[in-house]
């Protein structure tokens, strides 16, 4: 920003932030700290949050979201090597269809799992005919898992693609003119290369993951409480702002937490990448 | 001289249609100095790419010592490559990137780190080791990229324009270290580049490229004294190349006007192309030259003034070492020994005849 003129460009994104999160999130802060009933200063609401049923919310969001990004990666980065490989021509085609369910509305699109993987759904339906037996995912932390990747899945193939494709050929090629195997060459150089576009992939994976209360509401069948189904509940259910804003603090100081952690491996990683 | 250590026999590559190397056949001693000459795009890196076994020629094939390897991956050749664009490995410090293929081999920590001192110092770079290639500037990236691949003492360096990010001083300092390193070592090099000095004075050998055939295979001396077509002429060196026709053995017209020549065997009333090189017009009294023209410019190159000297029609480039004046009347006057007679290529498909050697 050397002209100050420019500054005035950035006006209009300072009043959205303004209004849509800075505003939101002094109000939580406010709510976290005051009495639903006096409105004064109290910490009572944090003795809301520190109990055993909150807490296991919280720890089930944590190990499922880990679960879902962990499998995310799995599935992302050999796809994403094949595409980065491909041809300009085979490639669009290949993206296209990996970007055809991201058009399609999110509830909806877990909606349809809902109903493709009910007890009774259509999935189970077509096994009864071949006699196979039924799948019972639905309303298990598998069934959110699995809605998990399905949904966010593409956030992880896109980065890891992006870097994939950028990376120069030649410096893959040197390591295999310097006598890397293709199996030594991907482990010394094109993986560590690619680990800004993973970093990235992870990021927008996992904090989604961890805060979703869509997925688990659809796909877990309002038994399996997540962290976000807590706070969701707090707000809508029980009417209690206060708690729901004590929740959403320590939830955000997740999110806080992981988003430094990575920016931290991006930020060292990116600096040799590129 | 030795066996043939590489043979490349017929290779041709082209992309998306487009062809890039026709019918290419060339072959590489041991220990032969070898570059590969021509202007920009016309397929050297592409040759050297094919070498190190980046890229898989369409037809023809790739021999190293009698065997067929064609189709080996580059880490089971004996050679390594200095790519043109560096290529280092960003993520990893100058003494990890150098040390790189030694690792890969299992050499002891030792031996490692000697080859890494050795190698710093022979490119000039010594305590760099922990640097990493983004803050080095081009030219020691290249340096180091010239490092990382001699300290695995190849049987064959291939070099893609390896000095082309030095300064003058620095790249001719490389280049007698490279040479040293040829002579000492025993490496085979195969060498890109597309600046004639550079070649000439490193080569044992100069292959002339131009779109994607060889023009000409030959010593720096048959090349720049005997070039066999007008473009090898204008590519190695600045020339003055000039329409004529040769009148019968040991003449020919060139300007409207016959000189003396010692070429014999095209024929009479044959057209031709006529080479002279800027240093072998020599300038004399008017009376006493082949043509007289006038001076129309001159600049100071250093070692000798360039001077442009219009006659008959022609501006004539003169190197020398004696000053004229602008405007001045002089004569031109050439060696029949330096004046050089090639055929005209035949049509202008032709410009790129394929050379069998
Ligand atoms: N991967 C590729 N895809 C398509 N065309 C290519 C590819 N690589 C090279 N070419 C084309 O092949 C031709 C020869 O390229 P090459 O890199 O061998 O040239 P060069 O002689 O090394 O030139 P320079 O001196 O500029 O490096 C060029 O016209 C180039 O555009
Ligand atoms: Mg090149």
């Amino acid at each position: 920003m050397k002209s100050n003129r420019l500054k005035w460009l950035a006006a209009p994104y300072g009043v959205w932030a303004a209004g849509f999160i800075i505003i939101p999130l002094v109000m939580i802060v406010f709510y976290a700290f005051t009495s639903q009933e006096t409105g004064g200063f109290t910490l009572a609401n944090f003795d809301d949050v520190f109990t055993g049923e909150v807490m296991k919310a919280l720890g089930l969001s944590l190990g499922l979201a880990l679960v879902s990004t962990l499998i995310c990666i799995l599935l992302a980065y050999p796809l994403a090597m094949i595409l980065a490989g491909m041809k300009v021509s085979q490639k669009s085609f290949i993206v296209f269809i990996f970007i055809l369910p991201m058009w399609m509305n999110f509830l909806l699109r877990t909606f349809a799992w809902q109903t493709l993987l009910e007890k009774n759904g259509v999935i189970n339906t077509v096994l009864g005919a071949i006699n196979l037996p039924p799948l019972e995912i639905i309303n298990t932390p598998w069934a959110i898992v699995f809605g998990m990747v399905y949904n966010f899945l593409p956030f992880m193939i896109l980065p890891i693609y992006n870097v994939l494709i950028k990376l120069d050929q030649d410096v893959v090629n040197a390591a295999r003119d310097l006598g890397a195997s293709s199996f030594q060459t991907f482990w010394k150089v094109t993986f560590p290369l690619s680990l800004p576009g993973v970093i990235s992939g992870v990021t927008m994976v996992f904090i989604p993951s961890l805060t979703t209360f869509v997925i688990s509401d659809l796909l877990g069948g309002g038994k399996i409480l997540l962290i976000g189904n807590m706070i969701e509940q707090e707000f809508k259910q029980l009417n209690n702002w206060n708690v729901g804003s004590a929740m959403s603090m320590i939830l955000l100081l997740f999110v806080i937490v992981s988003m430094v952690v990575e920016n931290k491996y991006d930020k060292t990683g990116e600096g040799t990448a590129l | 001289m030795k066996n043939k250590l590489i043979d490349l026999v017929n290779i041709s590559k082209s992309y998306d249609g487009v062809t890039v190397l026709d019918e290419l056949n060339l072959y590489i001693r041991e220990n032969e100095f070898l570059t590969l000459l021509g202007p920009s795009g016309c397929g050297k890196t592409t040759t050297l790419r094919i070498l190190g076994g980046f890229e898989r020629p369409d037809h023809g094939n790739v021999f190293f010592n009698g065997n067929d390897i064609t189709g080996l991956p580059p880490n089971k050749r004996q050679l390594n490559t200095v790519f043109q664009k560096y290529a280092l490995f960003p993520h990893m410090s100058v003494a990890e990137n150098i040390s790189f293929g030694l690792k890969i081999k299992n050499k002891p920590q030792g031996y490692i780190d000697d080859k890494i001192r050795y190698a710093l110092k022979l490119v000039n770079m010594d305590g760099y080791e922990n640097r990493y290639p983004a803050a080095l500037s081009g030219g020691q990236q290249q340096r180091v990229a010239i490092a990382r691949a001699i300290v695995n003492e190849p049987k064959v360096l291939l070099l893609d324009e390896p000095l082309g990010a030095l300064d003058l001083k620095l790249r001719q300092d490389m280049q007698y270290e490279l040479m040293r390193l040829k002579n000492e070592l025993g490496i085979t090099f195969v060498y890109v580049t597309h600046d004639q000095e550079e070649a000439l004075t490193m080569s044992d050998t100069i292959v002339v490229m131009n779109q994607g055939y060889i023009q000409q295979i030959g010593t720096p001396e048959d090349i720049y004294n005997e070039p066999q077509n007008a473009f090898v002429a204008d590519f190695i060196g600045d020339s003055n190349i000039l329409d004529g026709r040769m009148i019968r053995d040991k003449l020919v017209e060139i300007l409207g006007v016959k000189f003396d020549c010692v070429d014999t065997g095209f024929g009479e009333n044959k057209p031709v192309d006529v080479v002279i090189r800027p240093e072998d017009v020599e300038l004399v009294k008017p009376e006493k030259g082949i043509l007289s023209g006038r001076v129309t410019s001159i600049i100071f190159k250093g070692v000798h003034y360039e001077m442009e000297v219009h006659a008959n029609g022609y501006d004539w480039l003169v190197h020398s070492t004696r000053l004229q004046e602008v405007g001045k009347e002089v004569g031109i006057y050439v060696d029949p020994f330096n004046i050089q007679i090639m055929n005209k290529p035949e049509s202008t498909d032709e410009e790129a005849v394929p050379v069998e050697e």
